[in-house]
């Protein structure tokens, strides 16, 4: 094997992803979104899916982002942190399906969003966190005291794929980011079952600085790099 | 009555002046996000955006905006010489663990317990918590940066809040257009009032019993 596969089309990059899957897609406010695999996602069209992401809110200046997935009707489940955009001018297709009953939402404190995600990618069966003690965050939760303090019980959360965004990969698979456009990917990477990033460019394994590495390319499976 | 308050950007310049030379600190989208505008030069507070950022510089112009870059509202921002980049398991891990000195949150209503609620109004059924349950939580000292009442006239600072939660008993200090109130355990004691406003005017205007500080002053930059 010469490395990961490395693909120029989209929408062969995400085959196997199929009605009722759970998908993770990195990114925030847009930036550090995959938004080629994203569009693909939506062309392709598998319903059902389940998509765990920061936020789903749209309006980031017309920027790509999974509330087009939500908008295209692909969605039977969303686990985010922001949802919705803080203002109420606008109702979002999210909203509109939340009021019809057509849409399930969870959600969750990003922190704890970032942090069940990490949990599955590292093989911890669950953790205590302080995050929503006293809060809504806290219903139907285990509560544990540990040395005088309170903290919540969380599960990890894992997928069948995760789209990410990198800047540069190697051949092995090996990702290093852009600025902020790091944000959910390098843990959203390690938590599928098949992690597919899309980068700037591929170069030879051995033309990233090893020490600059972020996310190992152990945990990524497929990439799509511009046509 | 018709007195004058506090401007925001005045209020931010209050606010400013409370943080250290060398403190690491977030501000909360919005109007905390004027906080940044007014550290002296002579001073270095080091600001976390929860996306990513340590080290968070001022606006660009138009023109050097940077597509990967911006805070946790979305807005474009720059980078100080020695910022870093994490990512968001890395960024939570440091939000949690206290490591940040202090962050400064908006609020819509806070209890005289120092429980803040901020992140959904009942009625609209769906929000966003985004970062702020986890920053609430987490920062060594957590500033509420509002008007002191809505612009209905209703008191924020209340007995017990009915909004949803934010977090419980986090609030360290209230800096309103009013006054600057601290949360202690033995309630809220007032220890700054703006220009012109005496200690029972805003007392009128908070529901909880407010202790006046035996040093109370008028807020001053």
């Amino acid at each position: 094997m010469a490395g990961r596969p490395v693909y120029h089309n989209a929408l062969e990059a995400i085959a196997g992803i199929n009605d009722g899957a759970t998908v993770m897609i990195g990114g925030f406010a847009a930036r550090g979104v995959p938004t080629r695999l994203v569009l693909a996602l939506r062309d392709r069209a598998p319903k059902d899916l389940t998509i765990i992401t920061n936020d789903t809110s749209g309006g980031w200046g017309g920027r790509v982002d999974c509330s087009l997935l939500v908008e295209a009707r692909l969605v039977r489940k969303v686990i985010a942190s922001w949802p919705v955009p803080a203002s109420t001018a606008v109702v979002t297709p999210l909203e509109q399906q939340l009021r019809a009953g057509e849409i399930e939402l969870e959600v969750v404190p990003q922190g704890t969003l970032a942090e069940r995600i990490r949990a599955a990618g590292a093989g911890i069966g669950a953790f205590y966190t302080p995050t929503g003690v006293g809060t809504p965050f806290a219903e139907g939760k285990e509560v544990r005291s540990i040395d005088g303090q309170d903290f919540l019980l969380e599960y990890p959360l894992s997928a069948g794929f995760a789209l990410i965004r990198g800047f540069r990969a190697d051949t092995l698979g090996n990702l290093v980011y852009r600025k902020a456009a790091r944000n959910f990917n390098p843990p959203m990477a390690t938590a599928a079952r098949v992690t597919i990033a899309e980068v700037d460019a591929v170069v030879p394994a051995g033309d990233l600085d090893p020490e600059a590495v972020v996310t190992p390319g152990i945990y990524v499976h497929r990439l799509l790099v511009p046509e | 009555m018709n007195k004058e308050r506090l401007p925001r950007d005045v209020l931010a310049m209050r606010i400013a002046k409370e943080l250290e030379d060398g403190s690491y600190v977030n501000l909360g989208i919005g109007q905390p996000t004027l906080v940044a505008n007014y550290i002296p030069p002579e001073k270095l507070v080091i600001f976390h955006s929860e996306n990513g950022v340590i080290g968070v510089g001022p606006m660009p112009e138009p023109e050097d905006e940077d597509p990967d870059l911006c805070n946790a509202g979305g807005q474009p921002v720059t980078t100080i010489a020695g910022a870093c980049f994490v990512s968001h398991a890395d960024s939570f891990a440091l939000v949690r663990g206290r490591h940040l000195d202090v962050a400064v949150l908006g609020g819509l209503q806070v209890s005289e317990t120092g429980d803040l609620a901020n992140w959904i109004r009942p009625g609209r059924g769906v929000g966003g918590i985004g970062g702020a349950a986890d920053i609430a939580r987490g920062a060594k000292r957590i500033y509420v940066m509002m008007e002191h009442t809505t612009k209905d006239g209703e008191r924020k600072i209340v007995r017990r809040c009915d909004y949803p939660l934010t977090g419980q008993g986090v609030v360290h200090t209230i800096f309103t257009d009013l006054a600057v109130i601290r949360v202690t355990p033995q309630g809220l004691v007032l220890l700054e009032v703006a220009p012109g406003w005496t200690p029972e005017e805003v007392q009128a205007l908070t529901e909880p019993h407010l202790t006046v500080s035996p040093d109370l002053r008028e807020i001053a930059l």
